[in-house]
């Protein structure tokens, strides 16, 4: 697969603070590829060196092969944008914005189409400052892809959706790379990167913290496997730790968490505590997931 | 080109939903006419060389909404736009940044034009002002003073660091040069200090090429107009282009 983006030892620095300090990745044709991290973490200054918008103060940015912060308007032409802090003109209508900046491209792609699928139709006569947070997202992502480009990114992609419209909108991404378009977006959301993303590289304080699939990353992590429950009082401790799948057991209060791992991890508990007769409520297992791969890197929970 | 057609088209229509910038540019002035003109009427003075006060009205309104356009309009616009994103979201499409410019300002330049238009009008209609220059030297006139002014504008909104400040900025420097200037009241009836006061504001240039241009004067008698004007253009354009900042 062809290499798209190319980030080599990027660093950008305002002032004393360093925002992205040594990052080097690539981005493939045809992939979905996100960046994850808390807020801070250096996501919208690197997509914006990617861009074009920012020059890096050290580092080398290739994307299609050229570099962004000398051939702008070429690159600008195959890349389609939603930025994370972006307006319009507080007037300017719904069906205007779009076909004003359609006027701006080579290839367009029919806005009557883009605002079908991001369900603008009723809104197209709208003007922009009587738009929801949503629906100014939803403008800005058919924005994005009004030029038939070869890659798209979403800075932020579903930040001001309801989990409904954020569904659909993860429907849209991947139906976008069905067709071929390249996907870069960053989020704060482990969540979306691992359902969505082929690919995430986690990144915190400015630097790479961890750049896989998902489910490698979740794999590495030893993939320990959790059993909750809860134990109604005057039950008796089950003597969990006995079982081979189980690595150890922690309670608080009522509610006990089992940590385990093996294929007949959850089976072989809940047979020892039927067979210890014990009256367990609300069962359920988790499974490591994306949260968890920051937690065990950084140390710290990922949270806004 | 095709976006730059179109970024006019859509300048131009913003301009006409905001209710603010389209009563000081097309309805203010000629409210002035009607109102001025009940006070002093139109007779012919020997104060304005033998034209009446609405006479030299037009031309000096005409001032009057290039300076509005200016030193109101393109700052707070501008500035307005780089605060919230607007000039972000453009900078990420291929469009140049001149392109960018150059649309708002053929915008600005018809809407001041249309403003002149409404303003000579009802100056007609209600008190058959006199013209005597020829039209497009005067519509030439309008466009490069035009120019000079919205130079002035976009220095504003560069230096200003935020969209209330760039405001303020208008207000505090477009406000007392309209009374001193002679874009709304004739300087002959002003005392001599503050038609000494009124050489060191550009506005006053405007408003002397414009009239001089309207009673048919030849640009050549107004040289040095158009020195100080080519001048305000050129060391403003080149600041502001210096000064500029999508964001």
């Amino acid at each position: 697969m062809p290499t798209v983006i190319e980030v080599g030892n990027l660093r950008k620095t305002y002032g004393s603070v360093i925002a992205v300090d040594d990052v080097s990745f690539e981005v493939n044709e045809g992939e979905i590829f996100g960046m994850v991290g808390p807020n801070g973490a250096g996501k919208t200054t690197t997509i914006e060196c990617i861009e074009g918008l920012r020059r890096p103060d050290d580092g080398s940015v290739k994307l299609l092969g050229m570099d962004p912060s000398e051939k702008r308007r070429a690159i600008a032409n195959h890349i389609g944008v939603q930025l994370q802090e972006s307006a319009l003109p507080p007037r300017l209508r719904v069906v205007e914005a779009l076909e004003l900046f359609a006027s701006f491209y080579e290839h367009r792609a029919d806005a009557e189409e883009l605002l079908d699928i991001l369900g603008l139709t009723e809104k197209r006569s709208s003007a922009f400052d009587k738009l929801s947070g949503g629906q100014k997202q939803r403008l800005f992502i058919a924005l994005a892809l009004i030029n038939r480009q070869k890659i798209v990114f979403f800075d932020e992609l579903t930040t001001g959706l309801d989990p409904q419209a954020r569904r659909s909108m993860w429907d849209l991404v991947r139906q976008i790379r069905e067709q071929g378009c390249t996907v870069f977006l960053t989020t704060h959301s482990m969540e979306e990167a691992e359902r969505l993303c082929d690919r995430v590289l986690i990144i915190d304080r400015g630097q790479i913290v961890a750049l896989d699939t998902p489910e490698a990353m979740i794999r590495s992590l030893g993939a320990e496997n959790r059993l909750v429950f809860t134990l109604p009082e005057n039950q008796a401790d089950p003597l969990l730790t006995d079982l081979p799948q189980v690595q150890r057991v922690e309670q608080f209060g009522e509610r006990v968490v089992v940590y385990g791992h093996g294929e007949r991890f959850a089976s072989s508990v809940v047979y020892a505590l039927e067979d210890a007769g014990v009256d367990f409520l609300d069962l359920r297992t988790e499974q490591p997931n994306l949260e968890d791969v920051f937690l065990s890197l950084t140390g710290r929970e990922m949270r806004e | 080109m095709k976006g730059f057609r179109k970024l006019t088209l859509v300048n131009l229509k913003l301009y006409l939903r905001e209710p603010i910038s389209t009563f000081f540019t097309l309805a203010f002035p000629p409210l002035l006419v009607v109102l001025f003109g009940a006070m002093y009427g139109n007779d012919p003075s020997p104060m304005f060389g033998g034209y009446g006060s609405m006479d030299v009205s037009m031309p000096a309104y005409t001032a009057m909404i290039l300076g509005t356009v200016g030193f109101l309009g393109v700052p707070i616009t501008i500035s307005g736009y780089r605060e919230s994103g607007v000039l972000r979201r453009f900078q990420a499409t291929p469009m140049r940044p001149l392109t960018y410019i150059l649309a708002d300002i053929v915008a600005n330049l018809v809407t001041t034009l249309l403003g002149m238009m409404g303003l000579v009008i009802i100056g007609w209609l209600l008190y058959h002002v006199q013209f005597e220059g020829q039209v497009m030297a005067v519509i030439l006139a309008v466009v490069f003073c035009g120019l000079a002014m919205f130079s002035i504008g976009y220095l504003i909104a560069g230096l200003a660091p935020g969209a209330r400040t760039a405001q303020v900025v208008g207000m505090v420097i477009f406000y007392p040069m309209m009374f001193l200037s002679g874009a709304s009241i004739p300087l002959e009836i002003m005392p001599e200090t503050i038609q000494r006061i009124a050489n060191f504001l550009p506005l006053t240039y405007v408003v002397r090429l414009l009239r001089g241009l309207w009673f048919g004067d030849a640009w050549g008698e107004h040289l040095l107009e158009t020195a100080v004007l080519s001048g305000v253009l050129l060391v403003c354009t080149a600041l502001a282009a210096r000064f500029f900042r999508w964001e």
